[in-house]
């Protein structure tokens, strides 16, 4: 496809190396924020291909690893109840709640859907008014507008049993959290690109200064990838730390402004809990006041859920970048995506599946010392 | 609603947040939502900056 394979090229992408290979004169650690970028990353074996001493760090940016374990059970619970249609992007499904994931809940009999789009939950609404039908409106600032558009429609289409169930994440916070923590090792941000195709960068300058970190806009084909690491190296090299669109063809500063209304008219910020991570300050949002008639957890009674994570899972250390996932016990032996202990194994965006689907069973360093 | 042609598939999607988008550019599309338009300017100045990226450095390399 065009714009696509001319950002995969081969040659190119051995040019970029020679010129990160040529500016590089110390270690750097950069953080890779979007799990897509995370993906593209191992997949194209981009981390064994740089200089010794550049280490990606994988961020946190993978809505589905991310969404709190309460509001996996909360899903369970809804998806459980007599009557409810329970429509959920796919990669949800084999997320472990407490006790169990959607596909067991679908097993026993609940009528669990996967949908493409939130626009496709409606058309279900529409279709069963007798039905009480629940849209899982999770993700980042990409997906958000879909979800705000779903719930705007309902309400000019007054759709009693279309109602959604929102974890909805923001980029920003979890990148000054990241900065912020006492085990934070990151240099500079490749930033998400599609995050920043919705909200544009104009979030970033002031971030940028109060750390001192170069923030590159960046996108997700390999060639974006390799030009992203040299533009934060060239900074990391000349000490500056300024914010950089390497992504031009789809993100502009600004961002996408009918998104963005979109979004402050349905949603208002609120703290929200990171799975793996903790409570980020006004890091999340959920429907406003004006909608709230359409939040699933006001609809249906899911309060008072007790929790309980994997005690082998160390997902959360995977999340904030402190571990790889080859360091953890479980990984590949009784976590796989078959059978996954936490939602990094799971989500076509989590870095343990990554590693697992792309064959990285043990670190690049023991391999070179076997 | 319109209609995106991904490389041989085609698909509705919603175009509410690029109002000002035409048939025949290319557009990301995430979830059923057209959210960026591709700039093929942009997009060619790149590629341009990667054709002329170590042109130098192989001039220099070739001449010792």
């Amino acid at each position: 496809m065009k714009y696509l394979n001319e950002f995969r090229d081969g040659e190119t992408a051995r040019k970029l190396f020679r010129e990160i290979d040529r500016v590089t004169t110390k270690p750097w650690a950069l953080m890779e924020v979007c799990g897509g970028q995370t993906h593209s990353i191992i997949r194209n074996g981009i981390d064994q291909l740089l200089p010794q001493g550049i280490e990606l760090i994988h961020g946190p940016g993978c809505p589905v690893c991310v969404t709190p374990l309460e509001m996996i059970d909360k899903a369970l619970a809804i998806a459980a109840k007599p009557g409810v249609i329970f429509c959920s992007f796919g990669d949800m499904l084999r997320v472990p709640g407490s006790e169990k994931d959607l596909f067991r809940v679908k097993s026993e009999g609940g009528d669990v859907r996967i949908v493409y789009s939130p626009l496709d939950a409606l058309k279900i609404a529409r279709e069963n008014p007798a039905r009480q039908v629940v849209f899982f409106g999770i993700g980042f600032e990409t997906t958000a507008p879909a979800n705000a558009m779903a719930v705007s429609l309902a309400a000019k289409e007054k759709l009693e049993n279309f109602s959604v169930l929102i974890s909805h994440v923001l980029v920003p916070p979890a990148m000054e959290a990241i900065l912020t923590s006492p085990i934070n090792r990151v240099q500079a941000f490749l930033a998400a690109g599609h995050v920043c195709s919705v909200m544009g960068y104009w979030q970033y300058p002031e971030l940028a200064e109060r750390f001192s970190v170069p923030v590159v806009i960046t996108g997700f084909e390999p060639l974006d990838v390799l030009d992203g690491i040299r533009r934060a190296v060239l900074q990391l090299e000349s000490g500056k730390h300024e914010v950089e669109n390497g992504y031009g063809r789809v993100v502009n500063f600004e961002g996408n402004k009918p998104a963005q209304e979109m979004l402050s008219r349905v949603f208002e910020v609120t703290d929200r809990v990171w799975r793996g991570i903790g409570m980020i300050p006004r890091s999340g949002w959920r429907l406003s006041e004006e909608y709230r008639h359409y939040d699933a957890e006001y609809r249906f009674d899911v309060q008072g859920i007790e929790t309980k994570e994997s005690p082998l899972c160390r997902s959360g250390e995977v999340l904030q970048g402190a571990i790889k996932p080859t360091e953890c016990g479980a990984f590949g032996t009784v976590c796989t995506p078959r059978s996954p202990l936490g939602a990094t194994m799971v989500s076509s965006e989590g870095a343990c599946a990554a590693y697992y689907n792309y064959g990285r069973f043990v670190q690049i360093d023991q391999m070179a010392m076997a | 609603m319109g209609r995106v042609n991904f490389g041989g598939i085609t698909k509705e999607v919603c175009l509410a947040y690029l109002p000002d988008i035409q048939v025949g550019d290319y557009t990301i599309v995430h979830v059923g939502f057209a959210i960026s338009k591709i700039d093929e300017e942009s997009a060619q100045k790149t590629l341009q900056m990667f054709h002329e990226l170590g042109i130098l450095e192989e001039e220099l390399g070739s001449a010792s």
